[in-house]
Order: C-alpha cells, then structure tokens, then sequence
C-alpha cells in the first residue's frame, strides 16, 4: 500500500466511503430495495451491528488520512496525531494503572491508558485500532477482488452450461480440493509478504464458494420463465445475464458478501499468528494475538494485550454475521415474492 | 414483399408458416425421447391454428421448436423444415434466429406470474422488447410503451409502466406479456396455453382481446392449448396431437361437427354437455405412453376402443376424409383390408360407445 502515490493514498477512502453513500442512496431510491431497507431498519440488533461496523470503518479512514511530520518528515495519520500526545511507557502496565508492571523496580505510569501498555510500553488501545484498518482492507479489498471474479466465471458456467460449466467446475473443484491453510501458505510464499498480497492469496482461496452459489442460483434462473420469456424476445445471452438475471442474484450476493467478510477478517488473524500474515510493523490484531501468547506465561499474567485484540476481532466478525443475517431476513421475503 | 428464389415472381400464395416432418428428440438415460415426431402443418397469413393435446403430447415442443428454444442440452431438432415467409428457419444462424425472436415470431407463456422479471419495472420491460430489434429507443419507447399498455387495456397505464410485477394481478401481467409480445407488431404469435394460469372469469377477457389484436394487426396465431372451448372460440384450423404427432387436421368448424379420429372423440365425450345431463364424464382410460417408448404401430392403440389386429402391426398413415380433413387412423383407410366398418363400431356394445361417447351431431339429434 506504501506504494500508491500519497495524494492517491488519502483521496482513495474518501472516494469508496463517498460510493458507499452514493450506492446506498441510490438504492433507496428503488422500490423494492427501499422495502428491504425499512425491514431492516426495524430490526434494532442489525442497527447496532451496522453502527458498530460505521464505527469501525470510521477508524479505518481516520488511519487512512495522513500527511507528512513536520518535524520527523514521516507520514502520520489521524489516528496516530490523536494518539500523539499518548506518552510511552517503561514497559508492561495493567489497564488504567498507576504503576508498571512485570520489571524488578516498579516505575509509575506517565499517562493514561484505558487498555494498558505492552512489553514495550506503546499503549494497547492505540494498537487494537491501528488493526482496524489492516482487517477493513483485507475484508474489503478481497471481496472487491473476489466478487467479480466470482460473479463472472459462475453466471457464465451456470448460463452457458457445457464446456464452460466444465471449465469453471474443474478449476474451483481443485482449488477447493486443497486445504485452504496450506494453499495460503504456497501462495504467500511465491507473492512474498505484504498486505495487499494477502489479499490476493485470500481471493484466490475464496472465490470457490461465491461462485459456486453464483453458478447454481444462474441454473436456477435460466430456467425461469421470466428467461426464456425474454429469450423469445430475441435478448441476447450478455443482456440476459447482465440486465435480467444479475438484478435477481444481487440480494443474495450481497449477503454472502457480508457473511463472507468476516471470514477474511478471521483468516487475516489466523494468517498473522502463524506468522504469515501481514508484516510485523503493520498494526494488525493476528500480530497482537500473535505477540500476547507468550505474556500469558509471565507472572503477573498480561492478559490485556489479548483481550483487546480479541475483543476488537470478535466485535467486528460478530456485528458483521448479525447484519449479514438481518440482511438475509430484510431481503429474503423479496426473493420469495417474484 | 419476399420472392421465391427459383423463380423470382412474388408469391401471394405462400403460406406464414410451413412446418414440414418436424423431429424435436430429446437425449435422456432411458434413450431418445421423440417429443415431436414428423409434424406438419401450414399456418396461412392472418388465420389462427390451434394445437391440441394432452399434457405431454409434444405440442409445447412444437412450439418451442419453432422459436428454437428447445430445452438444451437434451433437445435438439432432429429434421424437418420450418418455413417462415418461405424461408428454412432452421437454417438461420443463431444471431439470425435471434432477430427473428420477438420481432417476426412473439411468444406468450403459461405462466404470467413468473413470466416477467420481478426486480425490473413494468416500463423498464417494455421499452427492452422494443430497443433489443432497434425498433425504438429513448422517448419514443416510453411513449410507445404507453400506447401498448392502453391498447391491451391496462387501466391507468402510466401508473403501470412505474409499477413492478408483483403489485399487478395475474390477468394484468398477462395482458403485459401480451403488449410485450405486441411491441415489434410480429407476424406470429405463439401463444402457449395463455390462459391456463386466470382465473375462468379472466380467460375470456383475455382471449377476446387477444382475437381482437390479432384481427387488427392482421397477425396469424399458433393458439395451444387443451381446452376445446378455447379452440371453437378462437381457431380456425385445429391440429390434435397425440404422442409426438399430429393425429387428425380440420377446419374448426368440420372437427366439431364430425370428429374422427377415436383420441378427437374421446376428448369431445369427456367435455360436459348439457345433452348428457346425468351420465358419468367419459374419461379415456390409461395414459400417454413415454415418448421414449412409442407404440410401435398406432402410438394411440393401447388406449383405443376401436383397436384390432392391425393397429398393432401397421402404423396408420395421414389420410383425408373430407376436404382439408385430415386423419391419423385405419378405421378411415380404404387400403386396410380387414378394417371393420363405422357401423359396426357404433353397435359394438355398450363399453365401446360409452368410452367414446358421441359425436356432437348425433347428441344434438337425440
């Protein structure tokens, strides 16, 4: 991501959170999906959950605006000039404690901090939001990476059916045949580390399961009426696929989309503890967990450096299945009704 | 104006639609179903054809054939002709074929509730029939939309055309599919069993405005269905079919007054009438033989009241009995030698003529 050019850099989430309204707007506008938006603004626990997601996406552009020190001449964000003032600590110290812990001769805390310090004395909650945004990437950019891809081999293998049915068949039952961990670690280690290339290697592993729902309910609508009624009208297959049966699968897309983003947040964790994931310095909740499970050893037990990260990870991946759910419930009924 | 090749003089004679020995198979487990199997019939310009049949006899097939929609990648037309304006559309390409979907030939299915697509608007489908042949785009669609929505009378159209399938009744969205089908003003219209789906009150409605289009646009029609009320109502010409073919062929009129063929009777004597008030519905007893597996003879044997030996050795061949009535069957085939006279059928015995009841005719005589 250092890559990308700095204006590029902090225009770029200003630009998707301005789709994001834009799409929602929009599709208020619709009818039938504005229905879908009063279910689900009726279901008080999804409001929570999408509040908790706002919040989260909120931090993640406050960790995505920066702009150059002027004093040290290195990039800092937002987040990182509110947490400027934060002064650092010897070493180890208990959430909201007056003194460190873990060294022979206790020393007293400087500053406040609501989640504690770790080893090194940085304070944990500024940590736990610095792994904000490694995890909204990587949910993000995988499923903007994986939905195409799969939205495009399934509609064609489920429409067109034969050699291109067989085609799409073969290629995801090999890939699936493979045991996601160990074809994660094959690819990472031909990619190299880095944060966008575990992007890549985690679409490459779960595209299977969105194009497969995508190729059977595509099976399923070349059959309907509604079809073959405008085949009689002499639409060709790319309009058929595109304007008539893509407009009927975005419901269900969309929910396993959401369902499947807090898949990639948990992998993404499960990737860094195996010490795969992204690189040490990029501020990541695997790398925290990662780190903490040697402290549950020490005596007095560090437990807070754990707990936040897990918190924050468990946060997310839950508010994202409760809307995910909400969502299937909100746009379910729709379905069943055409 | 079309010519014909050979001879390059305009052909006022030609037929709409020509359909000549029409194979449509269908490759399953249990070997090569024959769902249509040696079909003809000419459809003459402005005049409406009516297929007939049991469920499962091949005529949905038939007209899914001529669109070129056969079910892949089971089905596929074996032979035949079918020619259109005089020219093979089974020789077309497939992008050929596809210009002459929606534009030359319309279809309208059974099913209205499921035959328009629920996530777009009323108008929104309109306005696709009619950009997808060029025919207009823009303004003009909408207003053309607008023109086709009141013509099939569709009260408040311009609240439709904004309207999505699910808030319009069954018969509204038929009469949607039927604007649809209208849009390109086609020179056929293939209407498979439009009103199966309505509500009895509806299906009139329905059929009368599909007769009065037809009449004003001058369209010919391939009406299918297996409701002989709809056919006396509609149609000019019938074809019943029975097992993959096309067992007796009449003007509309003829077959009603002195249907044939033993399966024409059977479905005339299981219809209600007034005339038998009291007696039990003839039914036809047994079912349609699997397409994969035809009789070997007369495909409608097993289920005949009038069968002998013959039936069972010799397929019956088309023949006529009267001017442009045409039947499938022995009893009407002076080269079969043994064949027992009608007379003698009629006397047979009481289990004969209750299966096959009587003719209209001689129930309005009694």
């Amino acid at each position: 991501m250092t890559t990308l050019f700095p204006l590029l850099q902090n225009v770029l989430p200003l630009v998707i959170v301005a789709l994001v309204v834009w799409v929602v707007v929009h599709a208020r506008q619709q009818p039938l999906w504005a229905e879908a938006y009063r279910r689900l603004a009726r279901n008080p626990l999804a409001m929570m959950a999408l509040g908790v997601i706002c919040l989260y996406g909120l931090i993640t552009v406050l960790d995505s605006l920066q702009w150059r020190d002027t004093t040290t001449e290195e990039p800092k964000t937002v987040l990182d000039r509110l947490f400027a003032h934060v002064p650092q600590e010897r070493t180890y110290s208990a959430p909201l404690a007056t003194m460190t812990t873990g060294e022979p001769q206790l020393h007293a805390v400087q500053g406040w901090h609501l989640l504690g310090t770790d080893g090194n004395g940085k304070d944990v909650l500024y940590q736990a939001l610095k792994g904000c945004r490694t995890a909204m990437i990587i949910g993000g950019f995988t499923s903007l990476l994986v939905t195409p891809l799969a939205l495009l081999f399934g509609m064609s293998a489920g429409y067109f059916g034969r050699r291109v049915d067989d085609a799409v068949q073969y290629t995801y039952t090999v890939l699936s045949s493979i045991p996601d961990i160990l074809l994660l670690i094959a690819l990472l280690l031909v990619f190299g580390h880095g944060l966008d290339k575990l992007c890549y290697a985690l679409g490459i592993t779960s595209w299977v399961g969105l194009c497969r729902l995508v190729r059977g309910e595509t099976l399923k609508h070349r059959e309907r009426e509604y079809v073959r009624a405008a085949r009689a009208l002499g639409v060709s297959p790319l309009r058929i696929l595109a304007r008539h049966i893509l407009p009927n699968l975005l419901p269900l897309v969309i929910i396993s989309i959401t369902l499947g983003f807090s898949g990639l947040v948990l992998a993404e964790s499960i990737l860094s503890y195996l010490g795969i994931g992204v690189e040490a310095g990029t501020g990541s909740w695997g790398n925290m967990i990662d780190a903490a499970r040697l402290e549950l050893a020490r005596e007095p037990v560090v437990w807070w450096n754990l707990a936040a990260a897990s918190t924050a990870l468990f946060l997310i991946v839950l508010a994202f299945n409760l809307f995910g759910d909400a969502l299937r419930d909100a746009l379910d009924p729709r379905l069943r009704s055409t | 104006m079309r010519l014909i090749p050979a001879c390059g003089v305009p052909n006022v004679a030609q037929p709409l639609l020509q359909v000549d020995d029409l194979r449509t198979y269908f490759g399953t487990p249990y070997g090569i179903a024959r769902a249509v199997d040696g079909v003809s019939f000419v459809l003459e310009h402005g005049e409406t054809l009516a297929l007939v049949g049991e469920s499962g006899c091949g005529k949905s097939m038939t007209a899914l054939s001529i669109m070129q929609l056969v079910p892949e990648p089971a089905g596929y037309i074996d032979g035949g002709r079918i020619l259109f304006e005089g020219k093979d559309l089974l020789d077309l390409t497939w992008n050929q074929m596809r210009q002459v979907r929606g534009n030359d030939i319309a279809m309208i299915f059974q099913e209205p509730m499921t035959s328009l697509n629920g996530t777009r608007t009323i108008g929104w489908q309109l306005v696709e029939a009619m950009e997808v042949h060029g025919k207009a785009s823009g303004h003009a669609a909408q207003h053309r939309a607008l023109e086709l929505l009141t013509r099939v009378g569709l009260e408040q159209p311009t609240l439709v055309l904004r309207q999505y399938p699910h808030e319009l009744s069954g018969g509204m969205r038929q009469r949607v599919l039927i604007a649809m089908a209208l849009a390109n003003e086609p020179k056929l219209l293939i209407a498979d069993e439009p009103t199966t789906a309505l509500d009895v009150t509806i299906q009139a409605q329905i059929l009368d405005l599909m007769r009065d289009l037809q009449r004003a646009l001058g369209m010919s029609m391939l009406l299918i269905t297996h409701d002989l009320g709809i056919v006396a109502k509609m149609a000019q010409h019938v074809a019943v079919m029975y097992a993959g073919q096309i067992v007796e062929y009449a003007p509309t009129q003829h077959l009603f007054r002195q249907p044939c063929h033993p399966y024409t009777r059977g479905l005339f004597a299981s219809l209600p009438s007034r005339y038998r008030r009291g007696v039990d519905l003839a039914t036809l007893e047994g079912v349609v033989p699997q397409a994969t597996n035809w009789p070997r003879a007369c495909r409608f044997e097993p289920r005949c009241p009038y069968h002998w030996g013959t039936c069972m050795q010799m397929p019956p061949r088309m023949l006529g009995t009267a001017p442009g009535h045409t039947v499938r069957c022995h009893l009407y085939d002076p080269t079969v030698a043994d064949r027992l006279s009608l007379d003698t059928l009629r006397h047979r015995g009481g289990d004969v003529v209750k299966a096959i009841g009587q003719t209209p005719e001689a129930e309005a005589n009694a």
